[in-house]
């Protein structure tokens, strides 16, 4: 068996024969099919099994509004559910398998639901798994997701690739029909920048499937012709293969184009590239989709829209059956017949609902007018239909058309709401389509093919000329006109027979009439009750359908009832391709430090923070543990001299006149008598009185300070700066620019800090405790005149510098320092022993500035002026902030200094209690923020917050962690933990 | 959205940071008042809840690190305006 169903003619390559697998068969078809097409050469009509009840379904359609015809295609990590078979182009190699059955598809297990129909229908989920409350987690709600989904997932990460790209242009046209054709070559042959875009791979629309001639010669080649014509226009820029998927604002299209077949050829080449086109103008030529008509049991494989049968026979060469019928309410469904009689297919009848007298003759056809087709028959394949009238009729294929709804979804992203128009029976753009968007052809409802030529022609060229480009001196094509009745037609009633309206959800028009007697009378909640017109499809063919009963139900007009709100996607897009290449270690930009590539040699564990790469500890050989190399590097720093790389700290440069004044009103403490050469440590609140960051700023000279941020907040308190300079006081005299990629900057901390320093900073630099004390500043050189900036200041509570040289010496000053201070055993350390030394000395960091705390929740109520205005000033003084009963934060350190030693474990993240208090949140006192083990005391120690905690020093409560399993008991202390009296630090 | 950028040009919103109405310009000078509490009050939390145009507060972080302010209609997101906030701050007679 082999393509018995392909005829002469098409628009496909018999020369080029493609080979394929469906459900593991191997088939074949031609260059130029689809998947669909080639299925129905090869006689396949059953392709899948419905969502709900299992039914055996076939395809329907010939484009992306495909309900049925969904499928997984490829294998592997390849594997993609839910592909259309309609829209994908056939390939060799393909691998299509159908979905949502269990068992073969012949002979589908789960098609037992479809016996149980009269009990699912709409809100049966609803009504039936409200109770016993019990059974949802263990009965129902595994049942339901058993067998709910359509296609199953891979699994595993998706190995294709995604891009993204931007286009401008002036003129975006939406749709390569005769309209769309039309309108591009009248703008572009009036200059303009066009892109033309289509979601079929083939231009041209519905002329490569109809047989009217326009200007003499076939739809198809004129298409081709225009096509030609436009490629050869540095203007125009085609995109196929591409579906316009949304409208943003301001001329933001949002564009999915379509590679597959080049990236299957080089894996490396993206799959599909989301574009974002920004466009002066646009003009939506999207067509016309078809819509069903409900009768019962109007859904056997067989049954397809007429509009697709003719397709398939004139695009494709495929015959869709051996004895066809037509079942129409319209003039066009008519068409189908002809052209299927023209090629010698044999179509039996031609049944239409109006009782007008016959469209046309139909030679061997009997003609039924005022006539409805009310049941089908035919398990796996359309056999026979019945007829109101009595008649049955033996039919293997049997094309329907209950109208055509022009495709206005694009005309709806911003809010346009469809309007109905009698005389073609469906709903038209309104005036309210996106700015710059104006519609043409049947996308306006203009459903004659050559009034369709001429509005498209007409409005390239004078949106063109709105655009200041010349008239177009084209003329516009010409083809007969042919007439386009019709009398809605929404279904016919079908006694116990269900008669479907939304193919993809097993929606009939049973349920739709059930949801309206229930009381949901908003299409919006029909919608969601029944899941008419939801998944994959979004119901292109059911929503005017089930729009149509739902206003006969409730004896109201069509606009009356109204339409559910179009949204992108027009059609699906896969995650992927929003993605686009950010994805793994490119999903957003990794930093490293200047001395990154020396720490990589130390063989240094690094972990992620905001964006960087910094490095947490330097294993030595013999060391097992991180805890071990932490432990050292802290014992080794305050014993001697050790180093850590704090360039990704933010640093500020900032000059002017008035920057003591600015630097005043931003943070907490007085800043304007800042003297030149010193440092000092800064709060920063938020304007409602909570702690926003903290850090130095430092005076380099009268009018140059620099300022360092926390890691985590460098950007959003320069951003913040920026606001209070150029919003709040534009005319301070401040300038400034980050710089924080501009230098590389180390603290050198321990005893012996100084000495290592000594010997690299140029002698003409006194670093002595007396020329150089404690907060110093200074620019200096080092190494023979390198410029550095040094910082007397000390986040491990030792005599500690910073020391910061341009970036591209840090590497140089790394490994210089390491090589000075190998006669004082200096270490490197990480953000652990970081970590540690700032927890032993009660500084605050990430897990205590959390956007919850004020100066006074911190313990720096006393740094806080009352003598200036300064963000958060005002609104920190509410009483609310100053109850002592509020969160404090203290130190904890447990009253056995054994405790969670042999745990492993820290304090961080457990509850305190009373002593004898039941673990619950009423008795929740407060928690362990930040909590290591402290080497230089022996013990695990915590930084957390307590209520009142800064008057109940001394007192005994109980660190609880239940997730950990432990419960000790704790002292309320200092915060200051190692060298409370700061000593250390002014050596 | 594109943000016509009155020094830079069109540019696209994705390049900026949104913060809020421009009552955030209008900050309280009075602080040394016991009253003022209530003023700052105002001004940090209560915000007009505009269907129409609103003028608000962009910041352009991925180009020229200028604060803007923008008129854009909340129920169409239409721009007719983008000024420099410096300017606009100034006109409202803030400087120093």
């Amino acid at each position: 068996m082999s393509q018995i169903n392909r005829k002469d003619g098409g628009l496909i390559n018999k020369d080029k024969t493609i080979t394929f697998t469906f459900n593991g068969h191997i088939l074949r078809g031609y260059e130029g099919d689809t998947l669909a097409s080639a299925l129905l050469a090869n006689d396949k009509h059953l392709v899948g099994r419905s969502f709900k009840y299992h039914r055996p379904r076939g395809i329907v359609t010939v484009g992306s509004e495909e309900p049925n015809a969904i499928m997984e295609i490829g294998s592997g990590a390849y594997k993609e559910p839910n592909t259309r078979a309609t829209v994908t182009q056939l390939y060799n190699g393909l691998e299509a398998n159908s979905q949502n059955h269990r068992g073969p598809l012949g002979f589908d297990l789960m098609a037992i639901t479809d016996f149980f129909s009269p009990m699912l229908g709409a809100g049966f989920y609803y009504k039936t798994f409200m109770w016993p409350k019990a059974f949802w987690e263990k009965i129902y709600e595994p049942a339901i997701r058993n067998s709910a989904g359509l296609g199953t997932l891979a699994k595993q990460p998706d190995p294709d690739t995604y891009d993204k790209g931007f286009r401008y242009c002036d003129i975006l046209i939406i749709g390569a029909g005769a309209s769309g054709l039309s309108a591009a070559l009248t703008a572009a042959s009036s200059g303009a920048k066009v892109i033309l875009a289509d979601e079929d791979f083939l231009m041209g629309g519905r002329l490569n499937s109809e047989t009217a001639k326009i200007d003499g010669i076939s739809g198809s080649e004129w298409a081709k012709n225009a096509v030609d014509k436009l490629s050869a226009m540095d203007n125009v820029t085609l995109m196929a293969d591409t579906t316009i998927f949304g409208v943003y604002d301001h001329g933001i299209y949002g564009a999915l184009e379509n590679r597959s077949s080049e990236s299957r050829e080089d894996s490396k080449k993206p799959r599909q590239v989301n574009w974002r086109i920004y466009a002066k103008r646009s003009i939506l030529c999207a067509g016309a989709i078809e819509r069903s008509i409900a009768f019962g049991n109007n859904d056997r494989p067989g049954i397809m829209l007429a509009g697709a049968v003719r397709s398939y026979m004139n695009r494709f060469a495929v015959a869709t059956g051996q004895k066809v019928t037509v079942y129409t309410n319209n003039d066009d469904g008519w068409q189908t017949a002809k052209d299927l009689r023209a090629k010698g297919v044999k179509v039996v009848a031609v049944i239409d609902s109006r009782s007008i007298s016959p469209v046309m003759g139909i030679q061997g056809a009997e003609i039924f007018m005022g006539t409805d087709v009310i049941d089908t028959k035919g398990r796996r394949r359309l056999k026979s239909i019945k007829l109101s009238n009595g008649r049955t009729i033996d039919t293997d294929s049997l094309a329907v058309s209950g109208g055509w709804n022009p495709n206005l979804h694009l005309t709806c992203h911003h809010r346009g709401i469809p309007k109905w128009n009698e005389d073609i029976a469906s709903f038209v753009p309104d005036d309210k389509a996106p700015p710059g968007m104006s519609v043409a052809g049947r996308a306006k409802g203009t459903m004659v093919l050559n009034d369709a030529i001429k509005e498209g022609h007409d409005l390239g060229s004078s949106v063109a000329q709105d655009l200041g480009y010349k008239a177009s001196d084209l003329e516009p094509a010409t083809t007969p006109s042919v007439a386009y009745n019709i009398v809605a037609n929404w279904g016919v009633p079908s006694g116990k027979n269900r008669a479907w309206v939304d193919f993809q959800n097993d929606v009939t028009a049973k349920d739709v009439k059930l949801a309206n007697q229930e009381g949901f009378k908003s299409v919006e909640h029909v919608k969601r009750y029944t899941t008419l017109g939801m998944a994959t499809d979004q119901g292109k063919t059911a929503n005017v359908l089930g729009i149509g009963i739902m206003a006969e139900n409730m004896g109201q007009t069509m606009e009356e009832t109204g339409t559910t709100i179009f949204r992108p996607p027009y059609s699906p897009v896969a995650v992927g391709a929003f993605a686009g290449r950010r994805r793994g270690m490119e999903f957003y930009p990794t930093r490293y430090t200047p001395s990154h590539k020396w720490s990589e040699e130390q063989g240094a564990v690094f972990v992620e923070v905001g964006m960087w790469y910094r490095s947490q500890w330097f294993p030595q050989p013999g060391e097992t543990h991180w805890r071990q190399s932490v432990d050292r590097e802290v014992i080794q720093t305050r014993s001697s001299v050790g180093i850590c790389d704090v360039t990704t700290l933010g640093k500020i440069d900032i000059k002017g006149s008035d920057v003591s004044e600015f630097l005043n009103k931003v943070y907490v403490n007085a800043f304007a008598k800042l003297p030149v050469g010193k440092t000092r440590y800064g709060l920063m609140l938020r304007e409602d009185g909570m702690a926003m960051d903290d850090g130095t700023t430092a005076r380099l000279a009268e009018d140059h300070f620099v300022m360092t941020t926390t890691t985590a907040n460098a950007v959003s308190v320069y951003r913040h700066l920026q606001f209070c300079h150029q919003v709040l006081w534009p005319d301070l005299d401040v300038h400034m620019i980050s710089v924080t990629e501009q230098y590389a900057q180390y603290a050198v901390a321990g005893p012996n800090s100084r000495k290592l320093l000594e010997k690299i900073v140029d002698p003409e630099h006194d670093i002595s405790n007396e020329g150089f004390p404690f907060m110093a500043a200074a620019e200096i050189s080092v190494c023979g005149g390198v410029p550095a900036r040094l910082f007397r200041i000390s986040f491990s509570g030792e005599l500690a510098y910073e020391i910061a040289v341009p970036t591209r010496y840090g590497d140089s000053l790394m490994r210089v320092m390491m090589e000075a201070g190998k006669e004082f055993n200096v270490v490197p350390y990480g953000t652990e022993a970081l970590g540690v030394m700032r927890i032993e000395k009660g500084h605050a960091a990430g897990p205590e500035l959390n956007g919850q705390t004020s100066a006074y929740d911190l313990g720096m109520g006393g740094m806080v002026s009352g003598k200036k205005d300064f963000i958060g000033y005002k609104l920190g003084l509410r009483e609310e902030l100053q109850r002592s009963d509020r969160m404090q934060m203290v130190g904890f350190k447990p009253v056995n200094k054994g405790d969670l030693v042999d745990k492993g474990h820290s304090m961080a993240g457990a509850h305190l209690l009373g002593l004898r208090d039941e673990p619950t949140t009423e008795n929740d006192q407060g928690w362990i923020s930040s909590s290591i083990y402290s080497p230089m005391l022996g013990c695990y120690i915590g930084l957390g917050f307590i209520k009142d905690g800064l008057n109940r020093k001394g007192e005994f409560v109980r660190a609880v962690d239940l997730v950990r399993g432990s419960d000790i008991e704790v002292e309320i202390c200092s915060p200051h933990f190692y060298d409370p009296e700061g000593g250390r630090l002014r050596e | 959205m594109i943000i016509n950028h009155p020094l830079l040009g069109p540019r696209d919103s994705e390049e900026f940071v949104y913060l809020g109405s421009t009552d955030l310009i209008n900050r309280p000078t009075n602080w040394e008042d016991e009253a003022s509490a209530e003023d700052f009050y105002q001004y940090q939390y209560i915000r007009e809840n505009v269907a129409g145009d609103h003028k608000e507060l962009w910041y352009h972080e991925q180009g020229d690190q200028s604060w803007l302010v923008v008129t854009r209609n909340t129920l169409t997101h239409e721009i007719t305006n983008v000024e420099l906030a410096q300017d606009v701050s100034r006109a409202m007679g803030r400087g120093k």
